[in-house]
């Protein structure tokens, strides 16, 4: 009833090839796009920097993860090392050229980590399946001791830390420890929806398909004139620029400063969790899948202090591991394809809700 | 040109330079490559048997040796505590296949591995929370001395380890090949729905399995815990069995067992000979590029079956 395409005609081949082709679709982005320009106005500082600007950073990380597991299915755990080439290269960028855009500078870095991408996905075109996966480990432990060990990549700082400094556009400030958490979200949304709605065309064209049809089955689309060599390298560089850019913006727009520490193993892990939990193959799941990995843990850390329960840190923090890896396991079991799928069995009911017959 | 020299001429002239080093250099390689083929061997029984990577196996060698520290610590004597450890990995074992793996029959892979890395934090933060997150020291009296032969220095615990894993591994070899349930096992992994309509029960067999991996893990955690004590970094040995893994293949026990030593020995090489000239530290990656550089030549590593792919 409420979500009925009924009576809803193209006329033109525009219409008929819109990304959002059916109007309640349209309402509910042009909502969504109003809550989201409209929260910092409501949202604390917490909230900014706790949940906001880390579920918009890490829903990139997965639509970058996502465009080359779920829609080329080369599972990849090197998202990490992937972010870190694009925090680090960002820092080495504008540092060396401080007037330049830092837009443009995270755009540079995120080419440089497609660069980085290309490399580590030479691989794929041997391996698959697992041996894959394991093999992209290396790429993680590689950067992350790269990035650790050579000190041109930090400016030889005694700490090893890498820290934002002070940039502006249009003369507010951006980043740095005098960017307010407010413009830091914003600017944050402006890439990620700037960067989303490219996925989004990307993956419903002529490359998007070729990489569905290597997912599939790589033999077959091989046979029908899709050549693996290019198809495959070329997601790895896509996927890796868009974890580029999201490592970049972990530094710059979100912790402020950084160690390797900040792009390890764990935070490959988490990305991958936001893909499986959002739904593999779905740009709207990595957004979904985001939100819950960001949100768990926030929720899970202040549930106790809800229901006015004293523990000891240590043993709350255990508790924490064990709720959050049954809750993984439950979604799993419940929905293994992912709260995309859950999102598009609500719109179906919703097309006959409530009359049902 | 220098750069040359340093990377290719003056580590092989170190190498010659000295003999008797290199030798211990290569038995501390093969006797840590041991130990992650004991590592390794309980990721490939789960594998062969149930098709799952099980991304848990190294937390279930954490989870093996915080039971056995923390019931020794409570006064146990060492052989009782290791059969009531036994004992609770083959608890963990149907828990497993109960709550878990049955539910998730029939699911892709990926989804498969993301649920055994769900467990891995539930079972790292149970074990933590029941036994306590600071390091402990095992000692199940494993004789620890130095000896010298010909001139190299050899340790007693650590041939005890590698001795302990060979026995290990021909007692699987037979169970696998000799008794009924082994058969069933590798019948499992050949071929799930035909092992199925010639009456194995899957269930049983995966609690079996999971059981094994649990013994496996044991004896993986006894070994690291005495050596290095017992704490949360044990779990992360599991990352440097996954290069022995892929070197092998995901599906052969002996695979295992020769990844771990090459993996183990040329990690050493590298670290003593070429690690200077890169910062050191190398042992972190190495292992993965070795690992990278067979499987280019090797895609289904060392041992793994042959994949054949049809349209």
């Amino acid at each position: 009833m409420i979500y009925r395409e009924a009576g809803q005609f193209k006329t033109t081949y525009t219409a008929d090839q819109a990304v959002f082709p059916i109007v309640q679709d349209r309402w509910f982005i042009a909502a969504v796009a109003f809550l989201a320009l409209g929260v910092p106005f409501v949202a604390n500082e917490y909230w900014l920097q706790v949940v906001l600007i880390p579920f918009l950073l890490f829903s990139l990380a997965a639509i970058g993860l996502n465009l080359l597991t779920g829609y080329t299915g080369q599972l990849s755990l090197g998202t990490g090392g992937f972010m870190a080439v694009g925090g680090y290269m960002t820092y080495k960028i504008t540092t060396a050229f401080p007037d330049l855009n830092i837009l443009v500078v995270f755009a540079a870095a995120g080419l440089i980590s497609a660069g980085a991408g290309l490399v580590f996905g030479l691989p794929s075109l041997r391996i698959k399946g697992f041996y894959l996966a394991v093999a992209t480990l290396a790429s993680q432990f590689f950067l992350g001791w790269l990035f650790n060990r050579v000190g041109w990549f930090y400016n030889y700082s005694s700490s090893g830390t890498i820290t934002a400094p002070p940039r502006e556009i249009l003369g507010i400030m951006v980043t740095g420890p005098e960017a307010t958490a407010e413009v830091r979200y914003y600017v944050a949304l402006a890439i990620v929806t700037v960067m989303a709605v490219a996925a989004k065309n990307l993956v419903r064209g002529r490359i998007g398909r070729s990489w569905m049809a290597i997912r599939d089955m790589d033999v077959a689309a091989e046979i029908i004139g899709i050549r693996p060599f290019r198809t495959k390298l070329l997601a790895f560089s896509i996927s890796s620029f868009y974890c580029g850019v999201a490592g970049a913006m972990l530094v710059f727009l979100w912790l402020g400063s950084a160690e390797t520490e900040a792009f390890d193993i764990v935070v490959s892990f988490d990305v991958l969790f936001m893909i499986i939990i959002g739904g593999l193959g779905s740009i709207l799941g990595s957004f979904l899948g985001a939100a819950f990995i960001v949100l768990v843990p926030v929720l899970l850390t202040n549930a106790p202090q809800l229901f006015g329960l004293t523990m000891a840190i240590d043993l709350q923090k255990h508790i924490e591991v064990v709720l959050f890896g049954s809750l993984i396991i439950f979604f799993l079991i419940v929905e293994p394809n992912g709260l995309a799928r859950l999102w598009q069995i609500t719109k179906e009911k919703l097309r006959l809700w409530p009359f049902p017959y | 040109m220098d750069l040359l020299t340093a990377v290719f001429v003056a580590p092989f002239l170190d190498m010659a330079g000295s003999p008797v080093f290199l030798a211990e250099v290569v038995i501390v390689g093969v006797l840590t490559g041991v130990m992650y083929s004991l590592v390794a061997l309980g990721f490939v029984l789960i594998f062969k048997a149930s098709g799952v990577f099980n991304f848990a196996q190294g937390v279930m060698v954490l989870f093996a040796a915080l039971t056995l520290v923390g019931l020794m610590e409570r006064g146990v004597p060492v052989w009782l505590a290791i059969l009531m450890t036994i004992l609770v990995m083959i608890g963990l074992a149907f828990a497993i296949e109960r709550f878990m793996l049955r539910h998730l029959v029939n699911q892709e892979p990926i989804i498969l591995f993301m649920a055994t890395i769900g467990l891995a934090f539930v079972l790292e933060g149970v074990g933590e929370t029941l036994w306590g997150s600071n390091v402990k020291a095992l000692d199940v009296g494993i004789p620890n001395a130095s000896f010298e032969v010909g001139g190299i220095l050899l340790n007693e615990f650590d041939l005890f380890a590698a001795a302990s894993c060979a026995v290990l591994v021909a007692v699987l070899a037979v169970f696998f090949h000799y008794t009924t349930i082994g058969r069933a096992l590798r019948a499992v992994a050949d071929d799930h729905q035909a092992a199925l309509s010639v009456g194995i029960p899957l269930k049983t067999i995966w609690v079996i399995v999971w059981s094994v991996a649990g013994f496996v893990g044991l004896v993986a955690g006894i070994m690291w815990g005495a050596r290095s004590g017992v704490q949360f970094s044990l779990s992360l040995i599991a990352l440097k069995a996954l290069p022995v893994l892929i070197l092998g293949g995901f599906t052969s026990v002996p695979g295992a067992i020769v990844g771990g030593l090459i993996i183990g020995v040329g990690e050493k090489i590298a670290e003593i000979y070429w690690g200077p000239l890169l910062g050191g530290a190398i042992e972190n990656w190495f292992a993965y590029m070795l690992a990278l550089v067979f499987l280019v030549f090797r895609p289904q590593g060392l041992f793994g079956e042959r994949i054949i792919e049809r349209v």
